[in-house]
């Protein structure tokens, strides 16, 4: 992959920032006192080594995990503790380092699935919603055929329309991982959290998962969050970057700033840190 | 003075239902398998004792031995037949076989050795405990004195196993995955048949003592099933956890039937002890000492 | 040859999620619904109804509440044994208590009971999961049976502590009692799983079905998407509850016609429910009904084939078919766990390409 370097794109209005977030398990300290903002509608990379509490931070912009200090702040409000069904519906979606696919549906169901929390409705008209879709009647069928329909362009967009129908334990990880973002993308996100999702692919399946990316940032203007270990990746495709070791930022900044820090090499060659 | 009596009733019977437990937590702790059928191993146990003594005339530590025999080729059934062919199964698959394999030999049972109450008499002493009686005018088994000595060696000769020997910690590494100890060498199948008969063994003592009090039948399966709750409450992977649980349930089930008991029209004993356990786990899910499940993402 | 789709292109959503988008398995389902609805009536006799047909019909849906919740959604039950009883008993005081109300009435507020006492005993599934749930389900069944032996009230104060159904007539004819042909019941038990069947399918399907699915695949992920894992498992609770609560009714007063706790709603009823899902299919409607086909026909086949064929002494051949039930569900758990639906299935692959071997 080429490393030229990109037109800096720049982005104006912030769409989550964290304040001073710790988190630790017991006696482990994940998170030290990070904070950093993501802008709208740019790719936001957060790297470093193995163990430095990058998927721990997205857990915790999500809901899954609960900082024992400091404070989000998603789309102007501020929260400390949120509920992960909470973030969803708020516009959060994200993948998972393990695909954490439903493997005992297709992959066309599984994306469905993403629609979910788009059609929240109060409890009276869930239960009145159940009736109508026992019956598949009226309302009931229209929206499972509109749900299709929108399911059915992400499909085309991600290009898996052989596989609308198998079963998706029987796909090979690579195809896994994109129906895994289909999913995603079926929440129409605002913000999306991506746990390495080239991990375990080749080249080729990297240059379409990158493509793919930068695809949904452009025409959807999606903002993406994305922990990635394949450095020249991350620089092709990030606006910016967090660099996070032992569970503190050690850099901040776009990919030609951060690739001189000092401290980064550092880290990444194992130069221990004090 | 009646009190004390219905406790240590209580705390009896409960003795009894972990012995039963005990042989659950065994398969648990050691092949991730939560052994439905661990009540009709100790039904099929009895009846085999019995049969044993009955049908071939042989004296009580032949027949006893002969049982043992019996468990243990029955566990090596099991292995063969099934445990082998479900390995990385998840466990709701190997539960669900377990309650077919309690069907098995509660059919088995019965085509062998007769569907009729046995008695079962190794000698055993029967009867009160004459000092208590006499000087204290509280009237306890003897019997159920011997369970509970029974159950309190069996205990610690198991925790030992578990925690010193080099089996045992082959048998914890494969109730934690599978795949891992296979990995490292460690032979599924010669743990499995091990602790499958260990825990047939368990079962044996168990039926023992539930058929010297009140006959070996089909009614001891259902009192096994009782060893859940008691599961429940102690966790299902730990032995100390089996015992206590299996005590604050036998004494609270004897409890709520006597003195709640009139109130409802009696037989709480039915759903008590299902009824404790399920209140108990909504504020600790994983029972007293059972290991915490935590999901990682 | 015969089962080939090719050709058969569907040009809008709308007839691709059609129920059945093959042609031929269309023909053949509306062949065996015509074939039960306007052939059977005019053969059926007492014996193929109250030893055959009913308990089939009654078991399927049984077994339909029951895939909803273990199937579907994931959560292990034990219970349905009670459900079973509270719908037969609401059943039961519905019609003694208001002998007006229309018995299609009856049997919906029965399935609606259910569904309540169901979301009751499935609030502490959010906290309690798998084995533990099972067992906690146990406790269900335990307390509704030894409520209904002990509280009066629900006999309406007999003797015997057993509840007889009272006769009710549905457009005229009569479906409950000793007096009902068996014509009658059993079009009216069918007519009711025939229908309730179609809207499982159609939530198993939809979206509900698919945050069942998501729960008992992978409920943190799911969570994570956004469901809501309390509200989707009482959901499912409800559905089931409902289903296993009308079947229930019918059991008691279509088939039975008179119930006493222990004996009809026991744990080894329970056990037989969930025996006959894991045979079928787990999240498999099609699946229900083989495997409540298999375990009501497999014990008359053995007992005619072992007590008339072999001579083997009826209280032998009872025991032979506990072991045999048992070695079954252990078979098919190893050698198809997902069912007899998934046996046909594959079946029907291979019918694609027959008489080729590939």
């Amino acid at each position: 992959m080429s490393t030229q370097a990109q037109p800096v794109r720049n982005f104006e209005e912030e769409i989550l920032s964290t304040h001073d977030i710790s988190l630790s398990f017991g006696g482990v300290k994940a998170i030290q006192n990070v904070s950093f903002n993501i802008k709208r509608g740019e790719i936001r990379a957060i790297i470093g080594p193995n163990g430095a509490g990058k998927t721990s931070m997205l857990n915790v912009i999500n809901g899954f995990y609960h900082p024992q200090e400091g404070m989000i702040r998603f789309k102007g409000k501020e929260r400390r503790r949120m509920r992960p069904s909470i973030a969803a519906s708020q516009g959060i979606a994200r993948t998972f380092q393990n695909v954490a696919l439903f493997k005992g549906m297709s992959t066309l169901d599984n994306i469905m699935t993403g629609r979910l929390p788009r059609l929240e409705k109060g409890l009276f008209s869930e239960v009145i919603n159940i009736f109508l879709q026992a019956a598949y009647i009226g309302p009931a069928q229209r929206s499972e055929l509109e749900q299709r329909k929108y399911v059915e362009e992400i499909i085309d967009f991600l290009e898996i329309q052989h596989i609308r129908r198998t079963p998706v334990g029987r796909l090979p990880y690579g195809l896994q991982k994109r129906v895994e973002l289909g999913r995603a993308l079926a929440m129409e996100p605002e913000l999306l959290l991506l746990d390495e999702p080239m991990a375990g692919m080749n080249l080729e399946e990297k240059e379409d998962m990158s493509r793919f990316i930068i695809d949904v940032n452009d025409q959807y203007g999606t903002t993406i969050a994305l922990i990635e270990h394949d450095i020249s990746v991350v620089m092709d495709l990030s606006d910016r970057i967090i660099v996070l070791d032992y569970g503190r930022k050690i850099a901040d900044g776009t990919p030609d700033e951060v690739q001189k820090n000092q401290a980064v090499m550092d880290a990444y060659l194992g130069i221990p840190h004090e | 003075m009646f009190l004390l009596e219905v406790t240590i009733s209580g705390l009896m019977a409960g003795v009894m239902y972990a012995l039963v437990a005990l042989g659950f937590v065994l398969i648990f702790k050691a092949s991730g398998v939560f052994n439905f059928a661990q009540g009709v191993m100790a039904l099929f146990a009895g009846l085999t004792l019995v049969g044993l003594m009955e049908k071939f005339g042989l004296p009580p530590w032949a027949a006893i031995m002969g049982t043992v025999a019996v468990m243990i080729l029955l566990a090596w059934l099991i292995e063969f037949l099934v445990l082998r062919r479900l390995v990385n199964q998840e466990h709701i698959i190997l539960f669900m076989a377990t309650i077919g394999l309690a069907y098995v030999l509660e059919g088995l049972g019965d085509i062998l050795w007769g569907s009729d109450v046995k008695l079962l008499d190794i000698g055993l002493p029967q009867g009160a405990v004459d000092w208590l009686l006499d000087s204290y005018n509280l009237y306890v088994e003897k019997l159920e004195v011997a369970a509970a000595i029974t159950a309190v060696i069996m205990v610690i000769v198991l925790a030992v196993f578990f925690q010193k020997t080099r089996i045992g910690r082959a048998l914890r590494a494969v109730a934690d995955d599978h795949q891992a100890a296979l990995s490292v060498g460690i032979s599924l199948r010669t743990i499995w048949v091990i602790v499958w008969s260990v825990s047939g063994i368990v079962a044996l003592v168990a039926g023992i003592m539930w058929g010297s009090k009140s006959g070996v039948q089909f009614s001891l399966s259902l009192i096994a099933l009782k060893a859940l709750p008691v599961l429940m409450l102690g966790g299902f992977t730990s032995i100390p956890g089996a015992i206590i649980g299996g005590l604050i349930i036998g004494m609270g089930e004897k409890l709520a039937e006597v003195y709640l008991g009139p109130l409802v029209g009696g037989a709480i004993e039915n759903w008590f002890a299902y009824m404790l356990a399920l209140a108990f786990l909504l504020f600790r899910p994983q029972g007293l000492f059972g290991e915490k499940i935590i999901e990682r993402i | 040859m015969f089962y080939r789709e090719a050709g058969q292109f569907k040009t809008t959503y709308k007839s691709d999620q059609a129920l059945f988008p093959i042609a031929q398995d269309r023909i053949f389902i509306i062949g065996v619904v015509l074939f039960a609805f306007l052939v059977i009536p005019f053969f059926i006799t007492d014996y193929w109804a109250n030893a055959l047909l009913l308990p089939f019909l009654i078991y399927a849906l049984a077994a339909i509440g029951l895939n909803i919740l273990t199937g579907y959604c994931g959560q292990l039950s034990l219970g349905t044994g009670g459900f079973l009883a509270v719908g037969a008993y609401a059943s039961y005081k519905l019609m003694t208590s208001f002998p007006d109300l229309n018995i299609i009435l009856v049997f919906l507020l029965s399935g609606f009971i259910t569904a309540l006492v169901g979301i009751l005993f499935g609030i502490p599934s959010l906290r309690i999961k798998g084995f533990y749930l099972a067992v906690a389900t146990l406790a269900s069944q335990f307390f509704i049976v030894w409520l209904f032996n002990k509280v009066p009230w629900f006999f309406n104060y007999s003797a015997t502590g057993q509840i007889t159904v009272p006769p009710r007539e549905i457009f005229g004819f009569l479906v409950t009692g000793p007096e009902a042909s068996p014509a009658i019941t059993y079009l009216f038990t069918l007519t009711l799983v025939a229908l309730f069947a179609l809207l499982a399918k159609n939530m198993a399907r939809g979206n509900v079905g698919r945050s069942w699915m998501a729960i008992r695949d992978m409920d943190i992920a799911a969570e994570i998407i956004g469901i809501r894992p309390l509200k989707t498992k009482l959901i499912a609770f409800a559905v089931s509850s409902f289903y296993i609560g009308i079947a229930g009714a019918l059991l008691f007063a279509v088939w039975l016609g008179s119930a006493e706790p222990t004996e009809a709603f026991g744990i080894d009823q329970s056990f037989l429910i969930l025996f006959m899902i894991i045979i079928g299919g787990l999240g498999s409607i099609l699946g229900s009904f083989m495997g409540a086909a298999f375990m009501v026909l497999m014990p008359i086949f053995l007992k005619n084939f072992m007590v008339d064929g072999l001579g083997v002494q009826p209280a032998l051949s009872e025991h032979v078919q506990i072991m045999l039930m048992g070695a079954l569900i252990i078979f098919f758990l190893i050698v198809e766990p997902h069912g007899l639906a998934r046996l046909w299935q594959i079946a029907k692959e291979k019918l694609r390409i027959w008489p080729f071997p590939y």
